[in-house]
């Protein structure tokens, strides 16, 4: 071997294991995370039904909610035996959502779960959908009429932001502080749900006589988090209180405070991630509670559509079809009530 | 250029030439300090002090140490990854790939199964990953002869898919307390991450001014089929320059993951518009074979200033877009004037 040919041959052999060692870091087996939350079937819902056959569509997980609210809708369909799932691909693509509807629409399952990427944009074809005989489960984000489905269930974004600011504020009245400078991180902040929340944030303020102080949006990552708050905690030298939309870019929130060193201050976050739950349980942060906008709604979204397809109302109500409209509550989960939320909370 | 020959040192001196032939006829001393590095960003640094003016009168915060740090730490990871992308650019090259492999190589740092290694082999991982994607990059564009353009695109969009597919697009939390520690670190009161970038530019810059390296990059992008015929491998040494480019990214990588706690697929959206932004303001010809490291550092001053002025400001983040776009075209403009002015 010449001496070009032996470089060329440690050089090829060093790359290859490179390749076959990296290859082997790639496994993410969580030690013992299961993660999705069902609800067990119970009374007289339980008793198994007609066999029916639920399609759903989601968007594409860019974090970790959505990722829970595909997890969530499949573990609850296993809980009926009556109930067969047919989950499309999930896409980020408005077009590509719709075709994928369309084919489920053609498969004429008995009902369809649809969180769409857009409300707007695919109310055409949820109006197809219950045109062709098919319920629609509208999950969370709107259709622009009620006639593209039978049922909404989604959270309460105003709600959220009222549960945040109220929790601030009566810690704050609590504490007799006056002039408080109160923080906030948006998420992105031409979306409606961001408007409704900080809207909801700043009312639930204003009946304790507060306003918001400094505000930021960042865009629902860790990394937009962390680079907003840094200069966030450089802005407000002192800090009375934080609300942070999103605990999934909480995660860089927290980081940047930490990175700051200020701890002056106490925090609030939103949607209820597991492991924000768990920073609130251990109580060694600014962390202090979060608002919940729990992706168990694809949980109970799945149910509703199993006893709408079978013509069936809900347990405990005396009538005899499925509403058309349900808003879950914002909870606030603060240490005392941490570990009757942490089960629901979703991994980041 | 074609007369230039073949000799025992070849081409090494093509950028000093290229100056030494536009230095000639511009004797006084003005003039040479308009041509120097800090003269041919003029436009920056005019654009950093108005800011700075801004700042002082704005937001009695701006000027205060702890708030420079943040200015800079926040600079420090995009500014580790233009340093590549100024080489790439310099070389003819284009490197649009370099969010998303930052990105890959935090996620694939901060798998369960990396991290159960500890810091070291997730630090190896991120360099080897970005590196490698670089290695990648530049085969197809040196040998594969495809555009760089459209490689890197096609990188970009794959490295994002693995890092999804890695992470179940989740936020990977980053437990180790070693790379969690970096980001807290601090050195004489100063974030152990602006060191990392202050040496990351001085390392790229003496590699850039300073060896053979540096002048073969200048050669390159200036003429690559002149290069070619002095006798420089220039296929080898394009591919060098994606892996030097994906070795920043793997730098950034491990920065980011510290800085977040996080390695995610949601990291470095769009970094490579910023850094291909900051490298242009800062004076480097698109085209290649001309520009300044000092200049894209100044350019990523300028973008980091300008969020933080905004935030500490309270605006809202759809005018600080506008405001960077405004600033790219003055910085610009100002720059084209110093050098018609300058001859």
């Amino acid at each position: 071997m010449s001496d070009l040919q032996r470089r060329r041959f440690l050089i090829g052999a060093g790359v290859v294991g490179a390749t076959v060692a990296l290859s082997a870091c790639t496994s993410n087996a969580a030690p013992g995370a299961s993660g999705a939350n069902v609800a067990a079937a119970a009374g007289d819902n339980a008793a198994a039904g007609a066999a029916v056959t639920i399609g759903f569509s989601a968007p594409a997980a860019d974090h970790g909610w959505i990722a829970a609210i595909a997890n969530n809708a499949a573990a609850q369909a296993k809980q009926y035996p009556d109930v067969t799932f047919e989950a499309v691909n999930p896409t980020n693509d408005v077009t590509q959502q719709i075709a994928a509807v369309q084919t489920l629409i053609n498969k004429k399952v008995s009902a369809l779960v649809i969180l769409p990427n857009d409300g707007s944009q695919l109310t055409s074809v949820g109006r197809a959908a219950m045109q062709a005989g098919i319920p629609v489960i509208n999950l969370d984000r709107v259709f622009d009429t009620p006639l593209a489905y039978r049922t909404w269930i989604g959270g309460d974004n105003y709600g959220m932001g009222v549960s945040a600011g109220t929790y601030i504020g009566e810690q704050l009245k609590a504490r007799g502080v006056t002039n408080p400078v109160i923080g906030e991180i948006a998420g992105i902040d031409n979306l409606p749900l961001t408007q409704s929340r900080s809207k909801g944030f700043s009312d639930a303020l204003a009946s304790f006589g507060y306003k918001v102080g400094p505000r930021q949006a960042a865009d629902f990552t860790a990394q937009g988090g962390q680079r907003v708050t840094a200069n966030l905690m450089q802005a407000a030298p002192k800090l009375d209180a934080l609300w942070n939309h999103d605990d999934d870019q909480g995660i860089g929130v927290l980081a940047a405070i930490k990175q700051a060193n200020r701890s002056e201050f106490f925090m609030v976050g939103g949607a209820g991630s597991a492991n924000a739950m768990r920073d609130i349980k251990a109580d060694n942060t600014v962390l202090k509670a979060t608002v919940t906008y729990a992706p168990t709604m694809a949980s109970s979204a799945v149910s509703l559509a199993r006893l709408v397809a079978q013509n069936r109302g809900m347990g405990d109500l005396v009538e005899k079809e499925v509403p058309t409209s349900i808003t879950l509550a914002s909870a606030t989960v603060t240490k005392e009530n941490v570990d009757t939320y942490l089960p629901l909370g979703f991994e980041s | 250029m074609s007369e230039h020959q073949v000799t025992t040192a070849p081409a090494a001196d093509e950028r000093s030439r290229v100056e030494a032939a536009g230095a000639a006829p511009r004797p006084s001393a003005l003039h040479r300090l308009l041509d120097s590095g800090a003269g041919r960003n003029l436009g920056l640094v005019a654009v950093l002090v108005i800011l700075a003016v801004v700042g002082v009168g704005t937001a009695d915060t701006f000027a205060t140490a702890s708030n420079l740090l943040t200015i800079l730490t926040s600079a420090s990871i995009i500014g580790v990854i233009t340093v590549g992308v100024t080489f790439v650019i310099i070389g003819g090259g284009i490197d649009l790939s370099v969010g998303k492999l930052m990105a890959l190589a935090s996620v694939w740092a901060t798998t369960v199964a990396t991290q159960s290694f500890g810091p070291v082999v997730m630090i190896l991982c991120a360099l080897l990953v970005g590196m490698g994607g670089g290695l990648v990059n530049g085969l197809l564009i040196a040998y594969g002869r495809i555009v760089p353009f459209i490689v890197t695109l096609a990188m970009l969009i794959s490295a994002q898919g693995l890092a999804e597919r890695i992470s179940g697009r989740r936020s990977q939390i980053v437990t180790d307390p070693t790379i969690g520690a970096i980001a807290t670190t601090r050195l004489l009161g100063i974030p152990l991450l602006v060191f990392v970038f202050a040496a990351v530019v001085a390392v790229g810059w003496v590699v850039l001014n300073r060896t053979t390296f540096g002048r073969r990059t200048f050669a390159i992008g200036g003429n690559a089929e002149a290069a070619r015929l002095a006798g420089l491998d220039v296929r080898r040494h394009t591919v060098l320059l994606y892996v030097v480019s994906g070795l920043c990214c793997g730098i950034a990588a491990i920065m980011i993951a510290s800085l977040t706690t996080t390695g995610s697929s949601t990291h470095g959206t769009l970094y490579e518009l910023d850094a291909i932004a900051a490298v242009i303001i800062g004076g480097t010809l698109l085209t290649g074979g001309r520009g300044t490291l000092i200049g894209s550092i100044l350019g990523v001053l300028v973008f980091t200033t300008i969020t933080n002025l905004f935030v500490l400001n309270n605006l809202d983040t759809d005018v600080q877009n506008i405001a960077k776009g405004v600033i790219i075209v003055i910085a610009v403009l100002i720059q084209i004037r110093a050098r018609r002015t300058s001859p």
